[in-house]
């Protein structure tokens, strides 16, 4: 047998191997949970951004993604990830601790959203007499890093809080109640902030925020990620090589969505 | 197991007052608390302190729902009604068949989304009977009559929207034809209300907002609180900052109980909600506190606030027991309330007056009850504030006690309290995430009390202000309580065992393993045969069990709001359940 036939056997059989390996991947699915009503982020209509990256990453990875509609409210990782729902949620904190976490995509923080010439920061004195919304989360003691912003100043007799609950995402209902003059200013996070502020009757000025000196506890900016269950390194490290491979294709996916993004600190896992 | 028996003043034996009005015959159990004083009192004396250790297992029936637990058992005539967790199936069984069989099963087919909405397990905390109705309030929010001989609905009546975090998880009280039931969801922002509807039609009679203007609350000329705090123009809505009463809590999700003589109404309600301490500065009213009303119209005639501006989701809606005592040689009528925030008060209930407030657990978060002025002295050193690290924080958020309903004895003038031994740290600050919104989290941490156990079984004498003896468990007693007219006193306990104990010393005379652990609330009755029957369900869950009922991973002690951190060694002792069990002397 020469060197050149075997050689040629060997290409045939690498070919052969190949177009198996592809049509065992078209029949991969990647499931990923996304809210049925919670944009920018997703929405059963088709729309978000996440909607969105989940495809992209999938594609990527030569899979198919299937979307398992699911509100992510209180216990959500439980029964989501920790219920075998879904593999991916996507979108995190990147040092969220409840699911393995790949490296982060963006990096945003918390936004002033107000009409014309409104605060940009939390020294501003109109604050203490202004109508300012903020978003409330989860469980008693927890607030929003601006929330805490806001306490500190003593400003709260005139904060307005906006519960997860109620019809449509609590940040759609600010920039409604912005745009119809019933708040003065809002503190959202800032892919809410931008995409609905964007997307206002209204025009509306977004200033990201920054945890003021006295906060140094209370973080403003976090890198969002997508996390995957503890232990599932080998799903964690594709979706990581995907991300890595999108990255341009990202970048524009956010600024259709105008999610006000920050560059990611130095630090390889940053918080 | 430790037990300390105390001696008891034999004047608190010898007498007897007359419980308030209870409009069962002896041998029923219609509703929760058996009575509208919500004793949990049993006339029965057939089983003894000398023959309950014969007591036998008669016949068991599985419900098939493997949730926490929580309810009674009712039973009027020969019908035992029993209401499971979400799916909230009702089961009516034949006392009259050997084994009980099924008469009627109801599936109230309740909205599957209320099982993501409710906060703690998808518990329900029993049914009501009234003029041949039986009553449900199922998760999704809504009251349903049903036709007690055949089970054929009546009526149902949606009161509540689970979209915006409702859900429905007391136990129905009817009162001169009105069914009162009340909402949860506190932690989400949800605004506290207890409804009365109609019993005939199940048509809104009047519902009484536990926040806002007083209106809202039913509060108008009638309304005459004890303390000068609670007086004044819409409280409800000044006590807040602007707007915050819309979302502040205030739920109504255990119990009430009635006084026919007084023609009053009592409950409490849940914590104020659902953000920082430091974002609603104020008493916060009318949270954390007890409301007197009428049952015809609602109208408030007094309220106490047991934690005015609670800091440490200590809701005030634990049971309150109606009993006339002999204090300052005089009888006086009373309530008897175990609250969250760790003190046993005895309240006037006619004026709303505390006549005394004492420690039943281990107390750091406050420095007691100021008389005087019914002031609540709160410890600054256990505020919890964002950032700050807080350590030995108790009773923990769950409380001294929490839902688990004590029962009085009209005999031994003792008060039965199942509850917990729990302190918690505010240790480190974690990131945490909800419908795509991040922020750093207190991760508060639950843990053993003092002297190294997690739940008691005490009797507290109210007139001598201290406790007559105490029985030690390993985990929270989480069930609720019995006792009987032979003086045997029952409770559950999480690791499944179900267990008479002398009523008078606390002397152990009988126990039963259960497949789950016991978070419900036992009954006793009289079968069509004339033997006396007690019954309890197992099926361990509720907030404490929630390791077990929702397969929690005791990995993460931050889960259940901390609570998984104090009870990681729960799924090694029991597992899910769902059965009745009832028993009887051979």
């Amino acid at each position: 047998m020469s060197s050149r036939f075997l050689s040629s056997v060997l290409l045939v059989a690498a070919a052969l191997m190949a177009m198996a390996h592809r049509a065992h991947a078209a029949d991969r699915v990647v499931r990923f949970c996304v809210d049925p009503d919670n944009l920018p982020y997703s929405n059963q209509d088709g729309r978000g951004f996440e909607v969105r990256l989940a495809r992209l990453v999938a594609s990527e990875m030569g899979a198919r993604a299937e979307l398992v509609w699911f509100p992510l409210r209180r216990a959500f990782v439980r029964k989501t990830l920790g219920a075998g729902l879904c593999d991916v949620i996507p979108g995190v904190p990147a040092a969220f601790e409840r699911v393995l976490a790949t490296r982060p995509y963006y990096r945003s923080s918390y936004a002033f959203v107000s009409r014309r010439s409104g605060p940009g920061s939390f020294d501003d004195p109109r604050l203490h007499h202004m109508r300012i919304g903020v978003q409330l989360v989860g469980n008693d003691l927890a607030a929003t890093p601006p929330g805490h912003a806001l306490t500190r100043r003593g400003v709260v007799d005139n904060v307005r809080g906006y519960a997860v609950y109620g019809d449509g995402p609590a940040p759609q209902r600010m920039v409604d109640a912005l745009a119809a003059g019933e708040l003065d200013c809002a503190l959202i996070w800032g892919p809410q902030a931008g995409y609905f502020a964007a997307r206002a009757p209204v025009p509306l000025e977004v200033h990201v925020v920054h945890a003021p000196a006295d906060l140094d506890s209370v973080p403003f900016e976090y890198s969002i990620a997508m996390g995957v269950k503890r232990g599932n390194t080998a799903l964690r490290d594709a979706l990581d090589a995907a991300l890595d491979a999108r990255r341009a294709d990202i970048r524009e996916l956010l600024a259709e969505y105008s999610i006000p993004t920050l560059p990611q600190p130095a630090t390889r896992r940053p918080t | 197991m430790r037990r300390n028996v105390a001696v008891l003043a034999a004047a608190c034996i010898t007498f007897f007052t007359a419980p308030v009005a209870i409009a069962a015959t002896d041998g029923e159990w219609p509703m929760a608390a058996r009575d509208y004083a919500g004793t949990r009192f049993s006339p029965l004396t057939q089983v003894t302190v000398r023959n309950a250790s014969q007591l036998r297992l008669a016949f068991s029936f599985d419900t098939g729902v493997r949730k926490g637990q929580e309810a009674a058992p009712i039973v009027v005539g020969d019908t035992m009604y029993v209401v499971t967790p979400y799916p909230n199936y009702v089961f009516a069984l034949d006392l009259t068949r050997p084994g009980a069989n099924v008469k009627w099963k109801f599936d109230p087919k309740a909205n599957a989304s209320s099982q993501g909405v409710a906060c703690c397990d998808v518990v329900n905390r029993g049914l009501a009977f009234d003029g041949g109705r039986i009553f449900l309030d199922t998760l999704d929010t809504t009251t349903i009559a049903l036709d007690a001989a055949s089970g054929k609905e009546l009526w149902r009546t949606k009161l509540g929207d689970i979209t915006k975090g409702e859900t429905v998880t007391m136990a129905p009280l009817v009162v001169k034809g009105k069914v009162l039931v009340g909402n949860s969801g506190g932690e989400l922002g949800v605004r506290g209300w207890l409804t009365a509807l109609d019993a005939a039609t199940g048509k809104v009679a009047w519902r009484a907002y536990s926040t806002g203007p007083d209106r809202d609350v039913l509060i108008g000329s009638s309304f005459k609180p004890f303390y000068a705090q609670d007086r004044g123009d819409d409280l409800g809505v000044k006590t807040w900052p602007p707007e915050a009463w819309k979302i502040g809590g205030g739920n109504v999700w255990t119990f009430l109980s009635y006084d026919p003589e007084l023609d009053l109404l009592y409950y409490g309600t849940g914590n104020p909600g659902p953000w920082n301490p430091e974002q609603r500065r104020g008493p916060n009213k009318w949270t954390s506190g007890i409301f007197a009303r009428k049952p015809e119209t609602g109208a408030a005639i007094w309220f106490y606030q047991w934690s005015p501006h609670d800091l440490h989701d200590y809701d005030g809606v634990n049971e309150n027991v109606l009993a006339d005592l002999p204090l300052g040689g005089t009888t006086r009528k009373v309530l008897l309330h175990a609250d969250r925030n760790g003190y046993l008060y005895v309240v006037d209930r006619a004026t709303g007056q505390v006549l005394s407030a004492d420690p039943f657990v281990h107390v750091t978060t406050t420095l007691g009850v100021d008389l005087a002025t019914g002031a609540l002295r709160y410890n600054p050193q256990k505020e919890p504030k964002a950032g700050k690290v807080v350590h030995d924080i108790c009773p923990a958020s769950p409380g001294g006690k929490d839902w688990q309903p004590s029962a009085w004895s009209p005999r031994t003038h003792l008060l039965y309290i199942p509850h917990q031994n729990l302190c918690q740290d505010a240790d480190t600050y974690e990131t945490s995430y909800i419908a795509g919104t991040p922020y750093v989290g207190a991760d508060l941490k639950i843990k053993t009390g003092p002297g190294g156990f997690r739940g008691q079984f005490d009797a507290w004498d109210p007139v001598g202000r201290t406790k007559a003896w105490s029985i030690s468990e390993k985990f929270p007693v989480w069930s609720g309580a019995l006792v009987t007219a032979g003086d045997v006193a029952f409770y559950g306990t999480m690791d499944g065992y179900f267990k008479a104990v002398d009523a008078k010393s606390g002397k152990p005379l009988w126990q039963f393993k259960t497949e789950s652990g016991i978070v419900s609330q036992p009954v006793s009755y009289r079968g069509p045969d004339g033997k006396q029957y007690i019954a309890v369900l197992d099926g361990v869950g509720g907030w404490a069990g929630a390791v077990v009922s929702g397969d929690l991973d005791i990995a993460d002690g931050g889960a259940a709001n901390g609570f998984v951190n104090a009870m990681r060694d729960l799924p090694q002792y029991t597992q899910k359940g769902g059965k009745l069990y009832v028993f009887t002397l051979p």
